[in-house]
């Protein structure tokens, strides 16, 4: 191992975790922008990415979704390792979890409703008005029932993201990934995003995993934040947001988290 | 008792109110067998029996509130699937907003009529905004992006010479080998030189080049503007100031009103090339078709090409950066914009050369 690399922070693994990351390595082509970076997420918890920009918080999310294949290392998601999977074993990976990215990615030409219903098209055997209920009820649990019929694009910001978790949660995942979900929102929209996430986690035992640096998102909905740093190219700090912020000996980390406060005073 | 990973329902018809028994998994995989046939069993007061149920998600809930809604009642869900059921509030039934009647026949005509008209309007307004921003140009030539007009007269003319070579040689050689075999017959091959080269010069050459450059250069126009748009880029250059009809407008029409003439003129070249070719096989030397074609085609021939090419450029790219300036919102209207752009430049280019067949025949050019 390199010796200017220091020891990577391993978070504390869980009995039975639901998404295991182990000993990952992120690089686009020389370019390593992760190395070595482990740590479990167990079943039921709300854990958030963060750390300033380019410290590779997207691409970290991008290798556990299986957008990107790592250099080196492992990812196993509801105890199935994504990295080696292939044809219909990944497949099976790919509809256990559902992804809400940063701007929605609704399709334009189609409505709210079909986009919500297209996972299912794609993934059950159910028949047309089973697909259009189950759809229909997703946007109830995320209080778009009513503009089911509508265009993408005429939705607020706010509306579009929630449309994109009603589309994440049409399959019944384990696992949420969200990156960035209030990017560009005002702060009550953004609260209102958060007790949404919030409330899936504890209603239906949902794990997140979240990508932000919105500092009063992760105080609100995370049981762990995990904070990954650019000079290191991995994990610097791992646990409850508010121990992060009130006890943890990086400066890095306390600046980081209070600059928060003072933004917010 | 059900396998572990299978789901079952049981339906007692005879019992007063009717039951529905389901058990094992209710998840996506298996309610979709079981729900098409739990919906039709359902009755009025039906009782939906779900104490034998191991695992319910939200699909399953789904099936639930189905059959709430249809009037069933379920008993002895176990305690925790309960918040599940609960989170879709299944006394609730779903709002689902009437979508309002497709408009009638007068309706749709009128709406017709307003988008043509507006649509006419807008035209009529770019030109009129282009010209301005071209007497602009006249008055004060250092306004005009010479850089920027230089690399649309290259992209759009140097960068299309290969594909106008490759279409104009074949148009020739097609063109000569479906004439030479017929006019053989009469002893006229000599002749076809000359039909070629006047079929190249006065009608194919520009109208083929042309719908090269729609497909190619119009619709480029209009999704790169249109992205522009979409990506607040020419709000932003409105903001500074600048007018979006002279800095992106007026340096793509200059060059391809420009351009356009030249590879109409590269592409009537090799067509008769191409022509020439085919005839040596039919016994006439290239030097002989050369001579035909240069006694028989005069310069007004090729000034009435080139003068149709001209105007066929500044349509097209007029076309596209109209387009372009009119895209909506979303990657969907940038791809509207290109097709529309290239549909509209075709239709333009058909309705043009038809106009200038008739008015060359009266003016007897």
């Amino acid at each position: 191992m390199d010796a200017t690399v220091p020891s990577p922070i391993v978070a504390t693994p869980t009995a039975e975790p639901l998404v295991r990351v182990e000993n990952l390595t992120c690089a686009y082509g020389r370019n390593v922008v992760l190395r070595d970076v482990s740590f479990d997420v167990p079943r039921g918890e709300v854990l958030t990415i963060l750390g300033g920009s380019g410290c590779g918080k997207s691409t970290l999310l991008k290798h556990m979704i299986g957008l990107e294949q790592p250099a080196q290392g492992r990812i196993w998601l509801a105890g199935e390792e994504l990295t080696a999977a292939e044809g219909a074993a990944r497949r099976r990976i790919l509809a256990s979890f559902g992804v809400a990215y940063q701007a929605g990615a609704l399709f334009g030409s189609m409505t709210v409703l079909e986009n919500v219903m297209l996972p299912l098209a794609a993934h059950s055997h159910l028949d047309l008005p089973a697909r259009e209920l189950v759809a229909r009820l997703k946007l109830r649990e995320v209080g778009l029932e009513q503009y089911a019929d509508y265009a993408p694009a005429e939705l607020s910001g706010g509306m579009q993201k929630r449309a994109a978790i009603a589309r994440a949660l049409a399959l019944d995942p384990a696992i949420l990934f969200l990156d960035e979900p209030s990017a560009g929102l005002d702060p009550i929209t953004s609260a209102e995003l958060d007790a949404l996430i919030l409330r899936l986690s504890r209603a239906l035992s949902l794990t997140f995993i979240v990508v932000t640096h919105e500092l009063a998102s992760i105080f609100a909905i995370a049981d762990r934040a995990l904070m990954l740093d650019k000079q290191e190219k991995g994990i610097i700090a791992v646990g409850k947001p508010q121990d992060l912020r009130d006890h943890h000996p990086d400066p890095r980390v306390t600046r980081f988290f209070r600059r928060g406060e003072e933004t917010q005073v | 008792m059900t396998p572990d990973n299978s789901a079952s329902l049981d339906i007692d018809t005879d019992s007063t109110p009717a039951r529905l028994r389901l058990s094992g998994r209710l998840d996506a995989e298996h309610c979709a067998d079981l729900w098409p046939r739990a919906r039709a069993a359902m009755t009025q007061g039906a009782v939906v029996d779900t104490s034998a149920v191991d695992y319910c998600d939200g699909t399953g809930a789904a099936l639930l509130f189905d059959l709430i809604q249809r009037g069933g009642t379920v008993e002895g869900l176990p305690e925790r699937f309960a918040p599940l059921l609960a989170e879709l509030e299944p006394d609730h039934p779903l709002i689902i907003p009437r979508r309002p009647p497709p408009p009638g026949v007068i309706a749709t005509l009128g709406r017709v009529v307003a988008e043509v008209t507006l649509e006419a309007r807008a035209a009529i307004v770019f030109i009129g905004e282009a010209s301005a921003a071209f007497a602009s140009v006249m008055r004060r030539p250092r306004e005009l992006r010479l850089g920027e007009t230089l690399r649309v007269a290259t992209s759009a003319g140097a960068d299309a010479l290969p594909i106008v070579a490759l279409i104009a040689f074949l148009l020739g050689v097609i063109l000569s080998f479906q004439s030479a075999v017929p006019m053989r017959q009469f002893g006229a091959e000599l002749f076809v030189a000359n039909l070629v080269g006047l079929s190249l010069v006065r009608e194919l050459a520009p109208l083929m080049t042309a719908v090269l450059l729609a497909g190619r250069t119009g619709a480029a126009f209009a999704a790169e503007i249109g992205t522009m748009k979409v990506n607040q880029e020419i709000d932003a250059l409105v903001t500074m100031g600048l007018d979006p009809m002279r800095f992106l407008v007026l340096p793509r029409l200059i060059a391809v009103a420009c351009t356009m003439p030249l590879l109409t003129l590269f592409a009537e070249l090799i067509g008769m090339f191409g022509a020439a070719l085919v005839l040596i096989g039919f016994g006439i030397p290239m030097a002989t078709s050369a001579s035909q074609i240069i006694d028989f085609v005069d310069m007004s021939d090729y000034l009435t090409g080139l003068f149709k090419s001209f105007v066929f450029g500044l349509g097209i790219a007029g076309i596209g950066c109209m387009r372009g300036l009119q895209t909506g919102s979303g990657a969907r209207a940038v791809g509207a914009a290109a097709t529309s752009a290239d549909v509209r430049a075709i239709v333009m280019l058909v309705v043009a050369d038809g106009l200038f067949a008739v008015a060359f025949y009266y003016l007897d050019w």
